[in-house]
Parts: structure tokens; C-alpha cells; sequence
């Protein structure tokens, strides 16, 4: 089946206050496909007096949103999680159309996963309490979560929908307003979002602020009247938006780049079966969503004596990729994201090629055909050779994977944590003890063990060393957005007897 | 003869100037991993807070160009041009509501540029 660019209008507004203006400054820009390079529509080139406008209009709204109960806060959640439910092909079709990735993946991956996180969030809340100790006989100690205000929210193009369905929903349950900034590579279907669920939540409690990072995420990351900072992207930026927060003295979470290992012990070839079957796709998954995931499967390190015979599986796979139109259900993988990813992923390919690594598999640009020439394409890539390789170092974010052996268990440790990130890791063995041993030993905040690229609401995600710090998804990320209120009660009658 | 770490195109450089003329003095970061990441970002001068773990590989353009001491152990061993291209990234990167973005070319330095740079 094959779907076709939906309609959009000629422009659209900020969100603000709980409806669309214009940008202040009247300036806006175009945002074009990278199916075809074609115009999508024109988004506002917000400055600082947009941002001052969504920051005025949540604080004017975070007493009364602060105040709701969690029953009628997880109601309003839900209400979101059903109509993205009940529109889920229109908002696949506007995020294959605004990121480039294939129908397929939005349809089953990007949409459903974006549903659930607002279903788990209204959930979590009308589950979980505070806490209170009696600290002795006549002492009682209450631990109240409050929200923390007003949160400032700067959100990646890979997953635009997603990224929103994972930041959104644990700020607004934990009862706090929120500004988000999406990347202005994809504001589409943050703007679909809120044309649907406009009338949903009180004015200002959730305001969506479109344009460059210098001019709208720096005032917005830097504002006084924010109260905390979470951002998905890369290092630099992050440690400029952490410098912008200790002005203000603001937490701050970050969700950072990865090199992520993805290994195999020899265990894997012991039987032809669904489970060798299972292990090859899971290295193939390095081509999932083009390859621009944060915790893209970057490095296959295989276990030498099976080196071979595994790897001539993975190219085989890797090669029967269709790479066709993004809105066809048969594409298997979709458009980079936009020509300057493009022409970086083409620059460390070349790079790769004269560090001496070996292409096994792809290394050019996939040439498609009528309007799609005009697209950004890019042949899966195996690149092999050794972890010193600026390849195997730096996140490359495109479907570029750069593969090694390894000798035993001591070196596949080493190999693995030789790296500045800490994001994911994946872990392939039939052994009992490697299944718990192996991702003890390795630095990463979250290890995929005999899987890979699953991202559950339920299970916490984030990084170890230069990935960042702080977790996202499950119920311990709501304490990212709150803060604690400790009532410390006395029931004695007595004086202490100091004065 | 000195031998450099970093170049940059003439059609960078004609950015770098039209961002100067508006922003004043700038400094180069190279980024590390991520969605916009591994690419070179061009901050005002007092933006970006630096100290000892920020290596100066040179300067372009009258611009200083640094990377953080722990990405440059794995870069050291090649030579960077700083070069434009239309793009649109999400960074704070000043070149970004141009319509353009700066990006790397790499080449591994010689044994001499290699010997000399890196003190073998």
C-alpha cells in the first residue's frame, strides 16, 4: 500500500495561552520533506518576545494546574492518549512526510509507542503516593511531591512525535506547565498535536514555541522564569544549556549522543534457528530509522570463530533492505533527515574509507528515482574495522554501522566501554552467565539483553558518562519534574528546654 | 614549514565574516555525538564557558577552534576543513537561521603533518 504527502496549510502559529498566534516579529520559515526537498509549510521564526509570551502565559497558569488532582490530570492525559489514537494514520503520514523515515515504522513503531506513554503516565499517577515515617513516637516526617512550576522542554527531529510523548506527559502528570521547543527540522506533528488537543488542557499549561536555536531555544533554556531544563541532542549544546541553568540555579536532565555496542558471543550460531534468526535482525537494526537513533546499534562486535559466518548473514540482510518511496508500506527505510546530515553521514563514510576501514556493505548515497532524487537517501553501510577508527568513536547519526571482532568475553568488555558514551548497549549470547555478567560489566545506561531497539514506557532510559544523566520514561522520571516538600510534624506537647 | 590542524573553505569563511560584522568575536566548539552533534558550532566569544579540558586546534578566520581534550585523543590523528553547506540544524550554532550549517571535511594527517603536529 502507498500513501501520498498529506495537505498542510500555508503557515501555522506558536501555541500560546492555549491557542495559535503568529510569531511577534511576523518572521517565519520554511520547512521543507526529505522525501522530496518539497515545501511542507511555513513555521514562525519565534525570538525572545515569543518566548517571553509562552513563559508569561505558563506561569500565569501553573497555580491552578498545580492544584488539579491527579484523577483529573490523568483523565486529561488519557483524553490526548485517544484522539493521537483515534487519528494515528494522519499523524504517521505528517511525521513520514516532516522526518523522511517509512510509513511502516511510524505506523507501528513512532504513533502506538507515543500513545502508550501518555496511557502510562496518566496510570502512574493515580498509583503512586508519598511517603511518610513515624521518626519516633512523637515525630511524624511527610514527604509531599510538588510540581516544580514551569519546565522548559527542547526536543530532536529523529523521533519529533515520540521525543514529545516522552517529555510531555511525565511534566504535565507531575503537575507542572510546560514551553516545548520542537526541532525546527520537524514541527509538524507537534503542530497536528495541538490543533487536535487544543481545547484539552487550560490555557498556557502547554505552550509549543517553533524556530532557530539561537534565537528561540537559547532565551527559552536561559529564562528566569523556568524552573528546569530537559533536553534530548548533542553534547556542546547541552553543556551550553547547563551553563544557561546554573544562572537561574535549575535542574537540568540531559539525553545525549551515543556509540552504542551491539555485541555477539558465538553462543548465537550454536543452532539455525528463530533465535539466530532474531540475533541477525538485531544487528540489522542499526539501519532502523535510518540509523538516527541517540542509541543506534553504531558497533557490531563479533566473537572471532563466528566472525565470518555471522557476518556473511548480516550483509545478506543488510543488503535485502528495499529502500523505495517512505510512504509506500514496503519501504524498509526511509530519507535522512535533512541534506546536512546527509552530507555528514557521506564525510565520515569517506573518512572511514581512508582510516583503512573495509566496506562490507554500502558506503554510497542511494540514487531514487522522479521527485525523490530530490530526496536525501543513503545506502545501509557496514564499515569493518578496529574501535580506534573515528568511526567506531563518533556518533555518525545515519545508517552507518562499523563492525570488529573480539577474542573473549575480557576483550568484548574492553572494546565495548572504549568509548566516550554510555547510552545503550546490546547484548547476543545462549549463555546463562554472559546473559547477567556481560551488562554488568558494561557502562551504559541501558543494556538490551537478546534484543534491541524496544522502548517501553515502563523501563527507565538514559545515560552513563558523556550520554547525559537523569532518566526518562518509567515512574522514577516524574521525580525529574518535582520536588520534594518534607512536612516534618512534632505531637509532643513538651518544650525542647533550650530557652 | 608549520603544518595546521584545521582549514576552512572559502565559502565558510564568508560566513564567519557575516557573523562577526553581527555578533562580534566568535569561537569554534566541535561537537560531540548526537542528532546535530560531530559538527563544528560557532558560539559568541563569551558564550560558551571553556577551561584547560578545551584543547585550541587552531584558529580560522581570525575565529579560535577548540574541541574538548577527550574527543580530540581520537581525533588528533586527522586534519579538519570547516566547510558549509545548506542544512538546517536544531544546535544554538550561530550559522543556523542562515538556512546554512557548518560541517567537517576529514583527512588523516600525513606521517610528517602527523609527526610534527603530534610530537611522535
Amino acid at each position: 500500500m502507498s500513501y501520498s504527502k498529506p495537505k498542510f496549510k500555508e503557515k501555522y502559529g506558536n501555541f500560546i495561552n492555549g491557542k495559535f498566534v503568529d510569531p511577534v516579529g511576523g518572521e517565519y520559515f520554511e520547512n521543507n520533506s526529505p522525501i522530496d526537498n518539497s515545501l511542507i509549510a511555513k513555521y514562525p521564526r519565534s525570538k525572545k518576545e515569543d518566548v517571553e509570551n509562552a513563559v508569561a502565559a505558563a506561569n500565569a497558569a501553573k497555580e491552578a494546574w498545580g492544584n488539579t488532582s491527579a484523577a483529573e490530570r490523568a483523565a486529561l492525559l488519557n483524553k490526548v492518549a485517544d484522539i493521537i489514537e483515534a487519528n494515528l494514520e494522519e499523524f504517521a503520514l505528517v511525521e513520514t512526510c516532516d522526518n523522511g523515515k517509512a510509513i511502516r515504522e511510524t505506523l507501528n513503531a513512532d504513533i502506538p509507542l507515543s500513545i502508550d506513554h501518555w496511557r502510562y503516565f496518566a496510570a502512574v499517577i493515580r498509583a503512586e503516593e508519598g511517603t511518610a515515617t513515624e521518626l519516633d513516637a512523637n515525630t511524624l516526617s511527610m514527604n509531599i511531591k510538588e510540581p516544580l512550576g514551569v519546565v522548559a522542554q527542547i526536543i530532536p527531529w529523529n523521533f519529533p512525535l515520540l521525543m514529545l510523548s516522552w517529555k510531555l506527559p511525565p511534566a504535565l502528570a507531575a503537575g507542572n506547565c510546560v514551553i516545548l521547543k520542537p526541532a525546527e527540522q520537524t514541527p509538524s506533528t507537534a503542530t497536528l498535536l495541538m490543533e487536535k488537543i487544543a481545547e484539552v488542557f487550560p490555557p498556557g499549561v502547554v505552550n509549543i514555541i517553533h524556530g532557530f536555536g539561537p534565537e528561540a531555544g537559547k532565551p527559552l533554556a536561559s529564562h528566569s522564569g523556568v524552573d528546569k531544563v530537559a533536553f534530548t541532542g548533542e553534547t556542546t549544546t547541552g553543556q551550553l544549556i547547563m551553563q544557561y541553568a546554573s544562572k537561574n540555579l535549575n535542574p537540568v536532565t540531559m539525553e545525549l549522543g551515543g556509540k552504542s555496542p551491539n555485541i555477539f558471543f558465538n553462543s548465537v550460531m550454536d543452532e539455525d534457528d528463530a533465535f539466530l534468526d532474531k540475533a541477525i535482525e538485531g544487528a540489522v537494526l542499526f539501519a532502523f530509522n535510518q540509523g538516527e537513533v541517540c542509541t543506534c546499534p553504531s558497533r557490531i562486535l563479533v566473537q572471532e570463530d563466528i566472525y565470518d559466518a555471522f557476518m556473511e548473514r548480516v550483509i545478506a540482510r543488510t543488503k535485502a533492505i528495499n529502500q523505495t518511496n517512505p510512504y509506500d508500506t514496503n519501504c524498509m527505510m526511509g530519507a535522512q533527515a535533512s541534506n546536512d546530515q546527509y552530507e555528514k553521514i557521506l564525510s565520515y563514510i569517506k573518512i572511514g574509507k581512508e582510516e583503512g576501514a573495509k566496506v562490507l556493505t554500502g558506503g554510497e548515497a542511494c540514487k531514487l528515482d522522479g521527485d525523490l532524487s530530490n530526496g536525501f537517501y543513503i545506502q545501509p553501510t557496514i564499515l569493518e574495522g578496529h574501535n580506534k577508527m573515528r568511526v567506531f568513536q563518533e556518533e555518525i547519526f545515519g545508517p552507518v554501522v562499523a563492525v570488529t571482532k573480539f577474542k573473549d568475553e575480557t576483550d568484548a568488555i574492553e572494546i565495548a566501554n572504549d568509548t566516550l558514551y554510555g547510552l545503550g548497549a546490546g547484548v547476543w549470547t545462549r549463555d546463562a552467565h554472559q546473559l547477567y555478567q556481560i551488562p554488568r560489566a558494561i557502562k551504559a545506561g541501558r543494556v538490551w539483553v537478546n534484543c534491541y531497539h524496544a522502548y517501553p514506557a515502563h523501563a527507565p532510559f538514559g545515560g552513563y558518562k558523556k550520554s547525559g544523566f537523569g532518566r526518562e520514561n518509567h515512574l522514577m522520571m516524574m521525580n525529574h519534574y518535582r520536588q520534594t516538600k518534607n512536612m516534618l510534624i512534632s505531637y509532643d506537647k513538651n518544650k525542647l528546654g533550650f530557652f | 614549514m608549520k603544518y595546521e590542524r584545521v582549514a576552512i573553505t572559502d565559502e565558510a569563511i564568508k560566513i564567519v565574516e557575516e557573523l562577526k560584522a553581527k555578533y562580534g568575536e566568535l569561537i569554534f566548539h566541535q561537537s560531540g555525538g548526537c542528532c546535530d552533534g560531530s559538527a563544528p558550532m560557532l558560539f559568541e566569544k563569551e558564550d560558551m564557558y571553556l577551561d584547560d579540558s578545551d584543547i585550541l586546534l587552531g584558529q580560522l578566520a581570525g575565529v579560535n577552534y577548540y574541541m574538548n581534550q577527550d574527543q580530540f585523543e581520537y581525533w588528533k590523528h586527522t586534519h579538519l576543513t570547516v566547510d558549509v553547506t545548506e542544512g538546517r540544524g536544531s544546535s544554538f550554532s550561530l550559522e543556523i537561521p542562515l538556512g546554512v550549517r557548518f560541517i567537517i571535511h576529514s583527512r588523516i594527517l600525513t606521517e610528517k603533518e602527523n609527526n610534527v603536529l603530534n610530537n611522535l
